[in-house]
């Protein structure tokens, strides 16, 4: 078990990047008594999906690995977009994985139990749209026993299901795990109760946070489904209303709130749809800070930072985290990072 | 059995749900408008028992590791976040039944891997699914099915009772834990009911003396209710 028995789970650090831009290295169990009282803090309850299906291009005969990437339809679960591989798993580099066989549209796949008909090529050779075949609880079956969750080249040992659920997860909606909230367990909400510190969810479809493939980096994040409950929605008003802190738990509850989020700060409940990019002069109407995992410049969670620092906060929180040796992975160290006061308009101080 | 759909919109999953109480659980919630899901291991029985009731059938063993995040993926795909979750499936191990020195120590460990360990398992992958709907003001329940076998000390019911006990003893330290998140957890005991485990354990036990399932299933869809904040109407419980 990675997430759960890591003998140095209890050592995660977190840096924390202040308003004004002050930084203090924490013990990420200090998370709990980090906020004020009335302030709300929101996370992705989205539990993660088993995403990687490997297979045979029945046409050609040939192996196929397919990384279901983002729902075409919530309406629809048996219909995905997909990234297509040849041969090899995920501890070859992406760059170095063949392509898969030729495909074209009609095209059959047999993945484990499962068999999926390519409605659709688009515009890069990994990357379709594919349509499960069998009923709607067949296919989730199949899903679920034979489906693996997408690997991650610096884990040894491949990652069962349990280690990719965060502590909260709830619906099985995300392509891979909402990894911020790995830094959140009940003993932690427990401590923000007592300190009359909110906590609420929304349901976010996470979705491949990098292939390895630059051109198809370039494209991230997909269009990705949310669901922010109506409890939700009120507590976001409530804070806003009291002039308290919206805490953000990871990229995608930014980009769910932000995408649901009216001119005044209160977000509208139900279901929607986040689309394009937050990055630099992005106004941010609801997140009032993010808990993040460390990532690197040019990775779409790391632009995404920009709209709540300028370039020289974030490349002084960057050197900080390198020379401080914080873990970059996804079960690594984290960042809560506020947002810079007064806005990041500037790429200056 | 009622056939009101006052349950209408509940979200309910139930192990072992195609022999005995567990049946008797699940037709009666879906008869009552329940939107319910149930594990069993044998595939054929799933299926029949998802036709017959419409509820929604996975296949899984709760005793197995492996299974446990599959049944957990497919209970909050199928019905969402969970109001009740009912931990019934159980294994009475050695059969027939045995003196704790006649108990092969695998045999205690089958009776735990279902009774306590899976039942522990599927609770905590299922967990954020029942506390997603305690925050949404629904409230939230964990029935974990006990017996009196938990409590009296019955000669040749070591492994079973004793993976009992200590699941009533988990359960209570489990709901005080959980309370202020919103989930309750009970632990019930049904009585000795006329089921194919019972017969497994007591092969000349007179059915006539024992309690019919159904009967049970009521009793604990009331206790559910019971522990589940008051409804104004049926549409409470309407999908969120």
């Amino acid at each position: 078990m990675i997430a759960a028995d890591r003998p140095d789970r209890y050592s995660a650090r977190l840096l924390v990047v202040e308003a004004d831009g002050t930084m203090r290295h924490l013990p990420r169990a200090a998370l709990g008594a980090l906020f004020d009282p009335g302030d709300l803090v929101v996370a992705n309850d989205a539990a993660t999906l088993p995403a990687s299906l490997h297979g045979t291009h029945l046409p050609s005969d040939k192996v196929i690995e397919i990384r279901l990437a983002g729902w075409l339809s919530l309406s629809d679960p048996a219909r995905f977009v997909a990234i297509a591989f040849g041969s090899g798993d995920h501890q070859s580099r992406t760059e170095d994985r063949p392509p898969p066989p030729a495909l074209s549209r009609g095209d059959r796949l047999r993945l484990g139990p499962l068999e999926a008909v390519i409605e659709r090529l688009l515009d890069h050779p990994r990357l379709l749209e594919l349509r499960f075949l069998g009923s709607q609880a067949a296919v989730l079956a199949g899903l679920a026993r034979y489906g693996r969750p997408i690997q991650y080249a610096h884990v040894a040992e491949p990652l069962p299901l349990w280690d990719v659920w965060t502590k909260i997860a709830a619906l099985p909606f995300a392509f891979e795990a909402p990894s911020a909230g790995f830094a959140l367990d009940w003993r932690m909400l427990q401590v923000w109760r007592r300190r009359a510190v909110g906590f609420s969810t929304l349901t976010h479809a996470a979705g491949v946070s990098s292939t390895g493939d630059p051109a198809l980096d370039l494209r991230l994040p997909f269009d990705e489904p949310y669901r922010i409950p109506e409890h939700t929605a009120a507590q976001v008003a409530r804070a806003k209303l009291c002039g308290r802190r919206v805490i953000a738990i990871g990229t995608s509850v930014v980009r769910a709130l932000e995408s649901a989020a009216d001119p005044d700060g209160s977000v509208r409940a139900g279901d929607g749809i986040a689309t394009g990019r937050i990055a630099r002069g992005t106004p941010l109407r609801v997140a009032d800070a993010i808990l993040t995992g460390i990532h690197q410049p040019g990775e779409s969670h790391f632009e995404l930072l920009r709209a709540f620092a300028n370039d020289h906060r974030l490349e002084r929180a960057s050197a900080t985290l390198t020379a401080c040796r914080y873990r970059a992975h996804e079960f690594g160290d984290s960042m809560l990072l506020c947002r810079q006061q007064p806005p990041p308009s500037a790429r200056g101080a | 059995m009622q056939t009101i759909d006052d349950l209408q919109g509940l979200r309910v999953a139930v192990t072992g749900g195609t022999s005995g109480l567990g049946l008797a659980l699940v037709r009666q919630l879906t008869a009552r408008g329940a939107c319910a899901a149930f594990v069993a291991r044998t595939t054929a029985n799933v299926e029949r028992i998802a036709g017959e009731t419409g509820a929604h059938g996975i296949v899984g063993d709760v005793g197995k590791k492996e299974d446990i995040y599959a049944i957990a993926l497919q209970v909050a795909a199928s019905i969402g976040p969970l109001d009740v979750l009912i931990n019934n499936a159980s294994s009475l191990g050695p059969v027939p039944l045995a003196l704790l020195a006649d108990t092969d120590c695998e045999e205690l460990e089958s009776a735990l891997a279902v009774n306590l360990v899976g039942a522990f398992r599927l609770t905590k992958a299922l967990f954020g699914a029942l506390a997603a709907s305690a925050r949404a003001g629904r409230g939230a329940v964990v029935i974990n099915i006990s017996s009196d076998a938990a409590v009296n000390a019955y000669p040749g019911w070591g492994a079973y009772g004793a993976s009992k006990a200590a699941l009533a003893h988990l359960t209570a330290i489990w709901d005080a834990e959980a309370k202020p998140d919103g989930i309750r957890f009970l632990a019930l005991d049904p009585g000795d009911m006329d089921t194919p485990l019972h017969a497994l354990a007591l092969p000349d036990a007179d059915p006539s003396i024992l309690k019919a399932p159904e009967l049970a299933a009521a009793e604990i869809i009331e206790k559910m209710l019971d522990a589940l904040p008051v409804r104004n109407a049926p549409t409470t419980w309407a999908h969120a």
